[in-house]
């Protein structure tokens, strides 16, 4: 046993030495710095690799391994001890070992373990998507058409809670929440002072604010961006319009609030501004800039909902296969004017302008 | 030059016999033929008295359904206005207030919900996209308008008549064709 030790701490204090670790993760090799979780390190290859998260959020200190949809299976430990483990891991709670075979995608095991995990989300899920805010950005749903079956065996009735109010921004609907607990990671991290929290245990625990108290922190906006469901969503965009309606555009304005970084994505139909969120990168977490989390404030996200307010930088890139892009014209070509051409310099008389006629795009 | 296929026939030259240039035989087998057409059946229907059935896959103006209580299905998730290829659907959604749960079925429902009659190509795209049963492509034509705005056709022309108030109505609306059975949870 004691020989045992010495040699484990032998190989670890070996492995840590190297500044670099090898990481296979699906047959692609890359080298990782020692610490990184195999979710980060798969996030490095990207693309199809990289294991989905709903609970693991990279900004957020302490969050995952507690939605287990990120599990991989490792074919062997390290280079040291090549012995597979024996049970899939969470990848986003696993740090990597020099020489560790990771498979994911490439993996039976694991694709069914994540059927079943889909399964168990959405065990009490309400399926409520066609009145959710959050079709069309949800995680979950991502989740559940990747990787989930069509129909569920789930015979009892589903867990409902009672309606809770829990301020004038945020629209809790417990429902739908997976206990993910980014929200509480967010409240502890970025505002200063926390007022909800998990309530109750087991299949009672729910999200709730101590004794029906509003949340009134000026980030506290920024739950509704980490929630990868539709358990927190913005009030003031409540049944408003469907995501896929609106159009994403980057702006920015200069927020008063030193913490707030002013980078924003504003939703828009027409010239009026529907939503206000942070920007998110390709994982759906909010943008960093330069190290920092480009977390914005309440103002920001919840008063200022006037073009004018802004300065607009320009659409925003969504993915090809996202429905937020559905029958958005990001380039329109008009037709050039050739009327002043064909009459020799002279500008037609017009008598109306279709514009107002037609009350579509209208001059003023 | 190499016939394309076998079924031409070579033009006779010869000169009319006695029978053929009387041309009286002639003339009454063609009569014959026009004669016999007044015994069989007529191919035609005089359309405004009488109705011609629609094939079970006609697809014609839409209807917007309500459930067995009278209350509208449409949830205004947005489905069938991403689905339309013509984009003719447009709405928007209001949340239903306390004392209107007999009016709608889900939290949220259609406060507006318009459909250009001229933009749309009755492809039937929105059905199949709706989730909640709320939208169908019935059995009526589109009827002539003489303005443009009169076919922008808002929610109240496209509402199936209430099954509670005006049974008699919706059970026409319905039509006669089999109802389909759909999967839904």
């Amino acid at each position: 046993m004691q020989s045992y030790l010495l040699c484990v701490e032998f190989i670890m204090s070996e492995e840590i030495k190297k500044s670099t670790f090898t990481v296979t993760v699906d047959n692609i090799t890359l080298e990782v710095p020692p610490g990184t979780t195999v979710l980060n390190a798969a996030r490095m290859i990207g693309g199809d690799v990289t294991p989905p998260a709903m609970c693991y959020y990279s900004k957020l200190q302490g969050s995952g391994g507690k939605c287990r949809t990120c599990l991989v299976e490792v074919a062997a430990g390290s280079t040291a001890d090549p012995r597979p483990m024996p049970k899939l891991v969470a990848s986003c709670r696993q740090t990597v070992m020099d020489g560790m075979i990771v498979k994911n995608i490439t993996s039976e095991k694991v694709q069914d373990a994540r059927a079943g995990v889909v399964e168990f989300l959405l065990l009490n899920h309400p399926l409520d998507c066609p009145i959710c805010d959050q079709a069309g950005e949800c995680h979950l749903q991502d989740l559940g058409y990747n990787h989930g079956k069509a129909g569920t065996r789930y015979q009892f009735a589903r867990r409902t809670f009672k309606k809770e109010d829990i301020g004038p921004y945020i629209q809790l609907h417990m429902t739908r929440c997976i206990l993910c607990y980014r929200c509480t990671y967010v409240a502890d991290q970025i505002t200063d002072n926390r007022v909800h929290g998990i309530v109750d245990r087991g299949d009672h625990a729910a999200i709730s604010t101590y004794i029906s108290k509003a949340i009134d922190n000026d980030f506290s906006g920024n739950m509704i961006d980490v929630c990868p469901v539709g358990a927190l969503t913005d009030k003031t965009f409540r049944f408003k319009n469907r995501v896929w309606f609106t159009k994403p555009v980057d702006a920015h304005r200069n927020c008063e609030n030193p913490k707030c970084c002013g980078k924003a994505t504003l939703w828009l139909r027409g010239n009026e501004v529907f939503r206000v969120t942070a920007r998110k990168d390709e994982w759906g977490e909010v943008k960093s800039y330069d190290g920092k989390t480009g977390w914005i404030c309440n103002t920001c996200r919840f008063d200022k909902k006037q073009t004018t307010d802004w300065t607009v930088e320009g659409v925003t890139k969504t993915s090809r296969h996202s429905v937020v892009g559905v029958n958005k014209y990001e380039v329109l070509n008009k037709p050039k004017e050739t009327m002043t051409k064909v009459m020799n310099g002279r500008d037609p008389k017009l008598l109306m302008n279709i514009h107002e006629v037609s009350e579509v795009n209208p001059t003023k | 030059m190499q016939p394309l296929t076998n079924r031409a026939k070579s033009v006779s030259r010869k000169p009319l016999s006695f029978l053929e240039s009387i041309y009286l035989p002639a003339i009454f087998k063609g009569m014959l033929i026009t004669f016999k057409h007044m015994f069989t059946k007529n191919p035609t229907v005089y359309y405004p008295e009488k109705k011609r059935e629609f094939s079970p896959v006609f697809r014609g103006l839409q209807i917007l359904n309500r459930d067995e209580e009278g209350r509208e299905n449409c949830t205004a998730c947005g489905l069938c206005a991403v689905a339309c290829p013509a984009e003719a659907i447009t709405m928007e959604a209001a949340e239903r207030k306390i004392g209107e749960e007999h009016l709608y079925r889900e939290e949220k429902y259609a406060a507006t919900y318009e459909i250009n009659m001229l933009r749309c190509i009755f492809c039937g795209l929105c059905e199949e996209a709706c989730p909640k049963d709320a939208i169908y492509l019935s059995e009526t034509f589109t009827p002539a308008e003489y303005n443009r705005k009169q076919f922008i056709y808002n929610k109240q022309e496209l509402l199936i008549p209430n099954p509670i108030t005006n049974k008699e109505a919706y059970e026409k609306a319905l039509g006669n064709r089999p109802k389909k059975t759909t999967v839904n949870s």
